[in-house]
């Protein structure tokens, strides 16, 4: 067992340590913390591959964004636990069923990639950059899906704020532009006091 | 100097084998880490100084010549202090919260290059390392909040964690504009983009410089420095995140944040100011002119605070959501535009 055999394999570890805590952790905001150190310690599996771009992108955004905003909502929450623990037995055969049936395609998906070619460990060149090589393939090849991914996603987004964007009438709300606008003259008159007691008002 | 280098590497090499490559590594971390850390200490006294003279009074001149042993008073004095946990606070997160602050800010400092060979690790993916990193920075700040169990700790995290996420889109995308140009991810590779015979002219800064500008401001408040310190918000919500902390896990946040400033700095230096390279075509380069970047930068931040008054907090986010992003990607498209024209000299 080599050197990065053993790094592997705690990355592994970890992984499937931090996999049980997000479904065992009884407290929402612990769970998506263990989902985070998932992440990070896919990322480094990741990064054991030579997949640096995909590695360093999945902390990015789903460790730097999206569990971010994750967290905000479920640290909101007012987790009452005893209900949280309420018909685990009703629910029991649906979770449990489930649970088979996932395994069940986990092992049908591993265990036919065991038999498929993968071509093996591919040894790169020391200057290889796997960001450059997925650029290349994401605007050469698959350019077209490319674009409909983002066009996708981008009107998911525009759809969201649509969605939620409510526009009430009588709502005192503050005039951003009027308020951009506004000039020191408007809002501050500079008095100056005369030696005999009388004001002088068009001093600036 | 390198000979010498070269020779105790080999002799390590000879001596422990496998054991080398981790300890000699560690010895490099350390080399970093502590001058990092000893800027970090004097850098609150130059803030403190400089604040002082901008408001006309002295600043600290009672410990030590100057003033000059105060951070370490500082030091000590938090070392001494006891950290009081709150009793309805999640005590392995409450301890957790400053050190999350203060990792991302020391581990980015791996791909950041000091001159052209001075660097710990040169990453082909350095940029994105560091995108990473910063947005890890945000988790201390989060779980600070939250794990105090207090309002005022929850809702200056909440604040400050939407106020991060948000100039982070818009710093990553002056750094878009900053790959575009270096057409590299490399740290290293993206100063030597900006080298040639006309010294000042050559660097980013020139045709980047809104993104220039974009990213300084943003970096200001990534690092929750005045005047988008609304985290913090003295007057409004005492101290806001780690309003619970006291002693060491206090000075860990205090730490964090300077050390981001420092980051900030350099990447600002890096990325737009040209590093390593000198200003003039005639002299040389030197790590000299990097420092002296970081230097200026970082005067910029303590002169920014010592000016403006702080955000308000909806004017922060219209700032950050409806100006600097939307120029962010108007620039994104000048920039490639710009770079199929014969005009692009750089």
């Amino acid at each position: 067992m080599n050197f990065m055999d053993v790094v592997f394999y705690v990355f592994a570890a970890l992984t499937v340590f931090a996999g049980m805590g997000v479904i065992t952790a009884r407290n929402p905001v612990n769970a998506a913390l263990f989902l985070v150190l998932a992440f990070c310690s896919s990322a480094g599996i990741w990064m054991l591959l030579e997949a640096e771009f995909l590695a360093i992108v999945l902390v990015l955004v789903y460790v730097g964004a999206v569990m971010v905003l994750f967290l905000f909502v479920v640290m909101m929450l007012d987790i009452n636990l005893v209900r949280l623990r309420e018909g685990f037995w009703r629910w029991f055969p649906f979770g449990a069923g489930l649970a088979g049936l996932m395994v069940f395609e986990m092992i049908y998906v591993l265990g036919a990639r065991q038999t498929s070619d993968t071509g093996g460990n591919v040894v790169h060149p020391a200057n290889y950059s796997n960001t450059k090589e997925l650029g290349r393939l994401l605007y050469t090849d698959y350019v077209y899906p490319f674009e409909l991914a983002a066009v996708l996603l981008l009107l998911a987004m525009v759809a969201a704020i649509a969605l939620t964007l409510r526009r009430r009438v009588g709502v005192k709300t503050q005039n951003v532009s009027d308020q951009v606008q506004v000039k020191a003259a408007d809002r501050v008159r500079i008095v100056k006091y005369m030696q005999d007691g009388s004001t002088d008002t068009s001093a600036k | 100097m390198m000979d010498l280098l070269l020779s105790l590497e080999q002799a390590g090499q000879n001596l422990l084998g496998a054991f080398w490559l981790p300890l000699w590594t560690l010895v490099k971390i350390m080399v970093i880490v502590g001058p990092l850390m000893g800027a970090v200490a004097y850098l609150t006294l130059a803030e403190r100084k400089v604040i002082g003279w901008m408001q006309i009074r002295i600043g600290p001149n009672r410990v030590g010549y100057f003033g000059l042993l105060q951070p370490l008073a500082d030091g000590i004095k938090l070392l001494m202090k006891e950290i009081i946990v709150p009793t309805g606070s999640n005590k392995f997160l409450f301890i957790l919260g400053p050190i999350m602050a203060l990792m991302p800010a020391l581990a980015a400092w791996a791909v950041i290059p000091f001159n052209a060979e001075l660097v710990l690790a040169n990453v082909n993916a350095g940029l994105l390392y560091i995108l990473a990193m910063t947005s890890l920075g945000v988790y201390g700040v989060i779980i600070a909040g939250w794990a105090s169990n207090s309002k005022y700790a929850f809702l200056g995290c909440l604040r400050s964690a939407a106020q991060i996420v948000s100039y982070e889109i818009a710093m990553g995308f002056a750094l878009v504009c900053v790959l575009m140009a270096a057409q590299s991810l490399n740290l290293g590779d993206i100063v030597n983009g900006q080298k040639g015979s006309y010294g000042l002219l050559n660097w980013y800064i020139v045709p980047l410089f809104p993104m220039f500008i974009v990213y300084l401001i943003s970096g200001v408040a990534e690092a929750n420095r005045a005047p988008f310190d609304v985290a913090e918000g003295e007057s409004e919500i005492v101290a806001g995140f780690h309003v619970e902390y006291s002693g060491m896990t206090f000075a860990l946040f205090f730490l964090a944040e300077y050390a981001n400033m420092i980051l900030i700095a350099f990447l600002t230096a890096i990325m737009f100011m040209g590093g390593w390279l000198s200003p003039l075509p005639f002299l040389p380069d030197s790590i000299v002119w990097l420092f002296g970047k970081v230097a200026f930068v970082l005067f910029l931040f303590l002169w920014f605070r010592a000016t403006f008054p702080r955000y308000r907090y909806d004017q922060l986010m219209r700032l950050g959501w409806k100006v600097f992003i939307p120029l962010a990607i108007v620039w994104v498209v000048v920039v490639g535009a710009w770079m199929q024209t014969p005009l692009w000299v750089w």
